[in-house]
């Protein structure tokens, strides 16, 4: 039984990277969207997964948690706050091209390896587990994202694919987190998607765009010029 | 009295600042009460523990998991308390100015007190990962505030503040998930700051070691280190001018506090260099702030490159080692009430000019003497001129550096404290007293007189006053009961 389940694990991790790949990648703002549910489906698979295999009650509390407000309340929240142009918006130019930005990614989760194989090698060995280098990819991929990027949805999701892996490594290493904080946490990614989509909006009303990441006029060159032009 | 209830006026005057009122006082009232019960609150709770009570252990058994109150915690209350209630007072004036509909106004001061309450949570709460969720409430809190303005600009540094805040806090949330581990790795106890001092000697260092880079980098994100201080400019320039006292004035320092808790738990570590990490970023973020507040044309930037400066020079005075705890710990309080003065004394020019640009404000002392005069003082006051507050601390910490004999990283400081003097007082100096290009702009007639009739609104002049004095009285005498706090917070940095 545990091999098995040990072995699932495995599987629902390797496929959680696979989606971090994908919202590096995806020009679709909606495809981004789905590949993050999928990704947060992962995650929760794989808390229950660890859950049964250490019987451990607070991961169940993670992954019921993680099951509810990511792929169910974050598109909810999505549609009543953030203007509907942000699903429909396809990202031509992005900042680099998307094989550029795959080899950089690649290159990204192989460091990832690299940094988490001997974190978990100091740590127990009931806490190893393919989740901590993942999870360390994860969050370095998010951030990546998060530069590569420019339209608002496929940032927001950046920032929530931040936390996932974090959440990702920490199931593993982190099992006994009181459940008030996991509540606290899950509450927190609902603000943050409250925050950002009323933000987005108010870039859309008074700026007229969802490429949030093209605003760029706060330079000390910029300032300069302005300077220049006012007596 | 349970020390948790310093949480509630901000909260309950956040909800009634939604209230609809007719009353244009409404608003700002409930919110300047709240702030001065908070600040009463934590004046007595400072006053107490500098007499050497343990508030702590008046708490019930329930709390101590959650809750923690000793010298270093009650010094940031205090200061939150001091701070959000001169910018409270400054609040009314400021926004008072201009056209803003009452629905914004109780936008404005709902996410104000809902941002202070989240900053007086960070150094109450002792269970590290709840530390990082209110971390991530004050970002979420200011962000509005940071954008309250809805121009271009300013939307732009809400979305900058927001994204790379967060994504720093994405690393922090892994670090404190790893710290966690590395605790549980060495045998379990409560996962509190004292609990992980207790657990340090037994953590495996590597992982013990990882959580503290990457907690200090994610962060140190928010509290505007170099290189991860690009948004810090943005968003502290264009936030109405009492949110960016409140933002460069007590968040940075706050979110500072954090990672100031984790030095004695790593001092426990073997083979740590936390001081060394500390020292080194330290030092990178006071030589480039000091290096760019040269080339600054807003003058609200140049405020806030003297955040990062000061920043740094804090972190610095930390890596000295424990002789320079005191000063370090009186660099925050001096930074905290001189920044926000700087910041009310820059509101005060942009609402005497309403221009940020440092070149097209020239003789300012003639044209609006109580903004002038105190853009002069928050120049000299901030850049460390004697014999003003921040001057003391300053010199308390090169003093501490000389007797460490650092003799390198020392001069550093000096000569980068000596760098952002003029870098500062340059441009102030030219705003303040200058004459515009060509020399005959005093006589200017259309622009003189629509300067003269510029009054400063009272209550804004009443918070440069208030906030003036900590500036001038710290600078010559610090009080026995705050120097015994200091001395206490100054331990706390230690094992």
């Amino acid at each position: 039984m545990q091999p098995l389940l040990e072995n699932l694990n495995a599987l629902a991790a390797g496929l959680f990277l696979l989606t971090a790949f994908g919202i590096v990648a995806m020009r679709q703002a909606r495809a981004c969207l789905h590949l993050f549910i999928a990704q947060s489906l992962l995650l929760a698979a794989s808390a229950a997964l660890l859950a049964l295999r250490f019987h451990s009650p607070h991961l169940f509390g993670v992954a019921l948690v993680n099951f509810i407000t990511k792929p169910v309340i974050v598109p909810w929240l999505l549609r009543r706050i953030a203007p509907a142009e942000i699903y429909t918006r396809r990202e031509i130019d992005q900042v680099l091209n998307i094989p550029t930005a795959l080899s950089i990614a690649l290159a990204l989760a192989i460091g990832a390896y690299f940094l988490g194989i001997p974190l978990m090698q100091a740590l127990p060995p009931e806490y190893r587990g393919p989740n901590v280098p993942i999870g360390i990819a994860g969050l370095f991929l998010g951030a990546f994202t998060l530069t590569v990027r420019r339209e608002a949805l496929p940032l927001l999701l950046g920032l929530l694919a931040m936390e996932n892996g974090a959440f990702l490594a920490g199931i593993s290493v982190a099992r006994d987190l009181p459940v008030l904080v996991e509540l606290a946490i899950a509450t927190d990614g609902l603000i943050i998607v409250f925050i950002v989509g009323v933000l987005v909006r108010a870039v859309e009303q008074h700026v007229g765009t969802t490429a949030v990441g093209e605003l760029a006029s706060l330079k000390e060159a910029a300032a300069q010029a302005e300077g220049d032009v006012t007596p | 009295m349970n020390v948790v209830v310093i949480l509630l006026p901000p909260l309950v005057a956040a909800a009634l600042a939604c209230i609809p009122s007719g009353r244009r006082w409404w608003t700002p009232g409930v919110t300047l009460l709240s702030c001065l019960l908070v600040l009463v609150l934590a004046a007595r709770l400072a006053w107490r523990i500098a007499a050497g009570t343990s508030v702590t252990a008046e708490l019930g058994p329930g709390w101590s998991n959650w809750v923690m109150v000793d010298g270093l915690s009650a010094l940031i209350l205090l200061l939150i308390a001091v701070v959000a209630t001169t910018a409270a007072i400054f609040s009314v004036g400021y926004m008072g100015h201009g056209e803003r509909t009452p629905r914004r106004l109780r936008l404005y001061y709902a996410n104000y007190n809902l941002f202070v309450f989240s900053m007086l949570a960070i150094p109450l709460l002792t269970e590290p990962t709840l530390v990082w969720i209110v971390v991530e409430l004050t970002t979420l809190c200011s962000a509005l505030l940071v954008s309250f303005e809805n121009t271009h600009e300013a939307l732009e540094a809400a979305w900058k503040y927001v994204v790379l805040s967060l994504m720093g806090a994405g690393f922090a949330l892994f670090g404190f998930l790893l710290l966690f581990a590395a605790m549980h790795a060495g045998g379990a106890g409560p996962y509190t700051w004292t609990g992980l001092i207790a657990a340090a000697p037994t953590m495996p260092p590597l992982v013990a070691q990882t959580a503290f880079l990457v907690i200090l980098i994610g962060l140190g994100t928010k509290v505007g280190l170099v290189p991860m201080h690009t948004w810090l400019p943005d968003a502290h320039s264009q936030a109405p001018s009492p949110v960016c006292a409140l933002l460069s004035g007590i968040e940075t320092t706050t979110i500072l506090y954090v990672i100031l808790r984790l030095f004695p738990v790593m001092q426990g570590v073997p083979g740590a260099h936390a001081e060394t990490w500390a020292l080194v970023l330290g030092l990178i973020s006071v030589g480039t702030a000091a290096l760019l507040l040269l080339q600054v044309t807003d003058y609200k930037r140049l405020f806030a490159f003297s955040t990062v400066e000061h920043m740094g020079i804090i972190l610095a005075a930390v890596g000295l080692g424990t002789s320079a705890s005191y000063g370090a710990m009186q660099q925050i309080v001096t930074h905290s009430v001189t920044k926000s003065f700087c910041f009310f004394a820059a509101g005060a020019t942009l609402l005497a000019v309403g221009t940020r640009q440092i070149g097209s404000v020239r003789g300012l002392i003639r044209r609006a003497p109580a903004a002038g005069a105190a853009l002069l003082l928050a120049g000299l006051a901030i850049t460390g001129a004697p014999p003003l507050a921040v001057f003391l601390s300053e010199f308390a910490i090169l003093r501490a550096g000389l007797v460490q004999r650092q003799y390198l990283v020392t001069s550093l400081l000096a000569l980068f404290i000596v760098i952002a003097f003029f870098g500062v007082m340059l441009h102030v100096n030219r705003m303040v007293f200058g004459t515009a290009a060509g020399g005959q702009a005093e006589e200017d007639p259309p622009d003189e007189t629509a300067a003269l009739r510029f009054r400063l609104p009272l209550s804004c002049a009443i918070a440069l006053l208030i906030a003036a004095i900590p500036v001038i009285v710290l600078g010559v005498y610090i009080p026995p009961p705050l120097d015994e706090l200091l001395k206490q917070a100054a331990a706390a940095l230690s094992r």
